[in-house]
């Protein structure tokens, strides 16, 4: 069985920037298992700009963004396997891989780095009413036929949900040549990025709806219709808003599931509220040496962190596979607590010992806040206070903690992070 | 005198930003709650520009499409100017990000470049 | 001039030409889809019934029993999954004991073997997600699980391999007596034949009374399901049925042959003969009327809706035999529930009435097994090795979801009867089947079907028909 030091499971940007964090820090027996016929990941079908103003200092587009890294993983001689499905891992870190040359292979690894990405959520899981007719695609999907093959799937639009890829979806099948008519969204806000409300909707003078759904499909072979309605606070349909538009074609943009079939398999412990591994201040599972990073640990709505993250969890899992990190006895275990309007933390744990200087906390908040602030109890105590004039479902949101900080709380043992209005 | 609504989109706040306008002139823009707000209102109202994506054939490509983007704004008004000029454009492999598929696009003067390698495919290597 | 046409190739017509397959005859099945199991076959409970429900004497307690028992041995013979997990049925209040006792002693007579009251204690035992209202439960362990796609296109792609032709996209639009048999007008032409077996599920009272003063009448009975992820598979391991009521047996969970949890019938009757679209009042009366025999069901892990159309004979039996005005036309008529359970009965029973009026011969060279598309998943991993080294599409996986491989596509597009749409694919491999519902595997399954076939993007359908996937390429209407 082949040996190597870190096998990173998805050659995405999670994936590419854990690489070359991985590398930089000393490793070199490096593998990136990728189950596409390219590096990159989703980003390949993501053509338009807005990637990268944080990592490069300019508007990027997504496969540009890849580029970028895929080169360094080329200059950086780093391992990788296209076409190859990872099937599963052991708990001992030996993963099974699949692709047309090797076959059936598995490659033994001191450390493994999750970073499969997500999924969209599918139409199925709305329960929808109505025919099942073609014509129905997730964004994702549509976004792949049109902006990687050339074809269009309609001509005819509408969207249900303003996720991002939703909102860049209606301007790339408008600029395509198709007419969208309405982007629908369940909840009293959007899920997009404000920018892209402006710049993919308000340009192309396409309405976009809030608290409504889809609740009829209409036609037997290819979809001719549906029909929206606006819905009550319980997301139920309000009788008499009923509205049909004809169309050819409806687009979901509902959601992404991070992709854990095969972390949870494997045994890792999962966080309800991001659908991701619960990981520590390293980034680390409860699996000693697996480490988790990008949209497979919770879903973002920039790359940019994407790669800050990919990246730590590379340098942690270096470090790891180095044994050079601190005993975990020599600090001490605290938790993160989300409470009142925070869904979810990520990490969830930190050790004194382990974390770096500074430590960024992310997480989200469950609904739309304005002029309130966002505070981390420790224990008892308020040590951080600070004011947000906005904050959204859509927008992930951090948090900077200090070693330093920390280490003057010497008995801490949870810090709870909240939304208060004072 | 003439008003002007628009979304600021600098940051989520999503200020509704009034401007009012004497013919081509800005008199005032409210609504903002910082300065990026007026700056970007300012040129929004006088001289919209955007980035354009979009995406061209590929001949004896690995893939069959390569995407491409103006490699400066253009005029907000050019946009569709702009993506029927690329109607027809066919490229052959292999290219290369940065590449330039064409040089003055719409009359613009902004060149449209590649944002994605295309290797020749295998058939043609 | 065929000897036999069979109208509809969904599980009853796909049964009865299989077993006429056995005897020196040309046969054709006609069927309007562009596949076989495209109606009331392709969306049920995928239950094999044990037997008890049907009244004693009928056609269906008769038929679901012999099918019951048959079902068995023709799933090693066609290579179908099928497994016996047995049922329940709960009772939840003292008052309905005599109902329970009734279901059992119908059995009985019916001669479902191994029928077995339980308490209360014993049901929990035995699955412990029951309602903890259970006061007894009627215990079937014959009852089974099977994917009604697979038992259908086993069925026909044995029938084809025997020699039976099968005519898709061809609807009969009208039957004219002729002197020794049947002229069927299509829209593809004049079909001929002397006999005619009618198994066109909702549509077999409008082709009965095309020939027969004596009418029939259908109603499409509409039932809604949903289907849960995976995860949610083993919530219970037996099929769990209420008390069965007028509309039939009532809102069933059921773990499928395949790892998921099904949930589901409502029973609404409809006009419309291709009315499958779901109703909110429908999903929602599935989530709620499940929840009173099995507690705690995961609903947020729903992958899918959908709905069935019931053929539903005012008469409440199948209707199966000769139509008394109309010689060497016969009816396979009203099957609806235990009709994928009866299946084979059918076909034998089918198969049977028309060998004996055409006193037909046995073939010495009928082939009475077929190998399923193989499934590297079941294979060791020296075995799957050595299938990627012969054919290394076997080492690509599409489907991520349910981990189908390029070859497993392959396979289904070539083989007898292949697929030529995305839900051929799906419904023989499985592709697209999981919980993204197709949005990684789609257009690599257009692909290469559109390779397979070599036909254009455009011509691939969802389902045949107008159901194209992709309508155009980028810009071309600007």
């Amino acid at each position: 069985m082949k040996q190597y030091d870190i096998v990173i499971i998805g050659g995405g940007p999670a994936g590419l920037a854990a690489a070359v964090s991985a590398k930089k820090n000393g490793i070199d027996r490096i593998l990136i298992l990728e189950r596409d016929e390219e590096l990159g990941g989703i980003l390949n079908q993501c053509i338009h700009n807005g990637f990268g103003l944080h990592t490069f200092q300019e508007e990027l587009t997504g496969p540009e963004y890849a580029g970028r890294f895929i080169e360094q993983v080329k200059e950086l001689d780093i391992a990788y396997k296209l076409n190859t499905m990872v099937m599963d891992i052991s708990r001992e870190k030996v993963v099974t891989a699949m692709n047309r040359e090797d076959g059936l292979f598995d490659v033994q690894a001191k450390a493994v780095i999750l970073a499969m990405g997500c999924r969209e959520r599918a139409k199925g899981a709305l329960n929808i009413p109505g025919f099942r007719p073609a014509g129905i695609y997730s964004a994702g999907t549509a976004q792949r036929l049109v902006n990687m093959e050339g074809y269009m799937p309609g001509r005819e639009v509408v969207i249900l949900g303003s996720g991002d890829i939703g909102l860049i979806m209606a301007r790339r099948m408008t600029l395509e040549g198709a007419k969208v008519k309405v982007v629908a969204e369940l909840m009293p806000y959007s899920g997009g990025l404000k920018r892209n409300i402006v710049q993919c909707l308000d340009d192309y003078g396409i309405p976009l709806k809030l608290s409504h759904t889809v609740i009829d499909i209409r036609g037997k072979e290819r979809m001719e219709g549906i029909t929206l309605a606006e819905v009550d606070e319980r997301g139920k349909p309000v009788p008499g808003t009923e509205e049909f538009y004809s169309c050819d074609t409806l687009l979901l943009s509902v959601g992404l599931i991070p992709e854990n079939e095969i972390s949870e398999k494997m045994g890792v412990e999962m966080n309800r509220a991001t659908s991701g591994p619960k990981v520590n201040e390293s980034l680390e599972t409860n699996i000693k040496g697996v480490f988790a990073c990008g949209n497979v640990l919770h879903v973002h709505d920039l790359v940019d962190f994407v790669s800050e993250e990919a990246a730590a969890a590379g340098k942690n899992a270096a470090s790891y596979v180095k044994k050079e990190r601190p005993e975990e006895g020599n600090g001490r275990e605290i938790r993160l607590n989300p409470e009142n309007g925070i869904r979810y933390t990520v990490p969830v744990m930190i050790n004194t010992a382990r974390m770096d200087e500074k430590l960024t906390v992310r997480f989200r908040v469950d609904g739309v806040y304005k002029y309130c602030y966002v505070s981390a109890y420790f224990d008892e105590e308020r040590v951080i206070h600070r004011r947000r004039q906005v904050m959204a479902p859509g927008e992930m949101e951090e948090m900077k903690l200090t070693r330093e900080q920390l280490l003057q709380y010497p008995e801490l043992k949870t810090i709870t992070v909240k939304v208060e209005e004072e | 005198m003439e008003e002007k609504n628009l979304t600021c989109i600098n940051c989520p706040i999503g200020c509704s930003l009034t401007i009012r306008m004497e013919g081509e002139q800005v008199i005032k823009v409210s609504g903002n709650t910082c300065k990026r707000g007026e700056i970007y209102a300012r040129k929004e109202v006088t001289n919209p520009t955007r980035i354009v994506t979009s995406t061209v054939k590929v001949v004896n490509g690995k893939s069959d499409m390569v995407s491409v983007k103006t490699k400066e704004d253009i005029p907000k008004g050019k946009i569709f100017d702009c993506v029927r000029a690329l109607k027809n454009v066919q490229v052959e492999a292999p290219v290369r990000i940065g590449d330039v598929i064409v040089k003055d696009i719409a009359d613009t003067g902004v060149k449209v470049v590649a944002t994605k390698n295309v290797e020749l495919s295998r058939k043609n290597t | 001039m065929y000897d036999v046409i069979v109208i509809g190739a969904g599980v009853s017509g796909a049964a009865a030409a299989r077993e006429l397959s056995r005897y020196k005859a040309r046969i054709c099945v006609i069927e309007k889809e562009e596949d076989v199991c495209c109606g009331t076959s392709k969306a049920n409970s995928a239950i094999v019934h044990a037997g008890y429900d049907a009244v004693p004497g009928s056609l269906k307690a008769k038929l679901n029993v012999r099918g019951n028992q048959m079902m068995g041995e023709l799933a090693k013979d066609l290579d179908f999954l099928f497994k016996r997990n047995g049922s329940l049925v709960i009772c939840t209040e003292e008052e309905e004991l005599p109902a329970l006792q009734e279901l059992y002693e119908r059995g009985q007579i019916n001669g479902v073997k191994d029928l077995r009251i339980l308490s209360r204690e014993e049901t929990l035992a035995m699955e412990p997600n029951v309602t903890d209202c259970v006061c007894a439960a009627l215990y079937a362990p014959t009852a089974g699980i099977i994917c009604p796609f697979e038992l259908n296109i086993a069925l026909a792609e044995n029938a084809c391999t025997n020699g039976v032709e099968f005519r898709f996209d061809t609807e009969v639009e009208k039957i004219i007596k002729s002197e020794k048999g049947y002229e069927l007008h299509t829209n593809k032409g004049i079909f001929r034949t002397k006999y005619v077996v009618n198994a066109a599920g909702v549509y077999a009272d409008e082709l009965h009374n095309m020939v027969s003063e004596k009418k029939i009448h259908i109603t499409p009975r509409r039932g809604d399901y949903c289907l849960l992820d995976k995860a949610a598979g083993n919530h219970v391991g037996r099929t769990v049925f209420a008390l069965p009521g007028k509309f039939g047996k009532g809102i069933l969970v059921t773990p499928t042959v395949h790892g998921n949890l099904l949930v589901g019938p409502t029973a609404i009757d409809v006009g419309d003969k291709e009315g499958i679209n779901t109703s909110r009042a429908g999903l929602e009366q599935v989530m709620e009327k499940a929840g009173l025999n099995v507690k705690n069901l995961p609903m947020r892990q729903v992958i899918t809706s959908f709905a069935g159309l019931r053929a539903h004979e005012e008469q409440g039996d199948f209707l199966i035999g000769e139509v008394e005005d109309a010689k060497r036309f016969i009816d396979c008529a009203g099957i609806e529930s235990p009709g994928i359970a009866s299946c084979p009965a059918i076909g034998e029973m089918v198969a049977q009435i028309v060998r004996d009026k055409m006193k037909l011969e046995e073939k010495n060279n009928f082939i009475s097994t077929r190998k399923g598309i193989r499934r590297p998943a079941d294979l060791s991993k020296e075995e799957r090795n050595e299938l990627i080294r012969k054919e290394p599409a076997y080492g690509s996986i599409v489907c991520r979801c349910e981990m189908i491989t390029e070859g497993e596509i392959i396979d289904a597009v070539r083989r007898p009867l292949g697929a030529k749409s995305l839900d051929g694919i799906k419904r023989r491999t499985r592709a697209g089947m999981g919980r993204c519902q197709s949005g990684f595997c789609s257009p690599r399954v257009m692909e290469i079907l559109a390779r397979e076939r070599d036909v254009s993007m455009f011509d691939i359908t969802k389902s045949g028909g107008k159901s194209q996937i992709v309508v155009g390429i980028n810009k071309d209407a600007l």
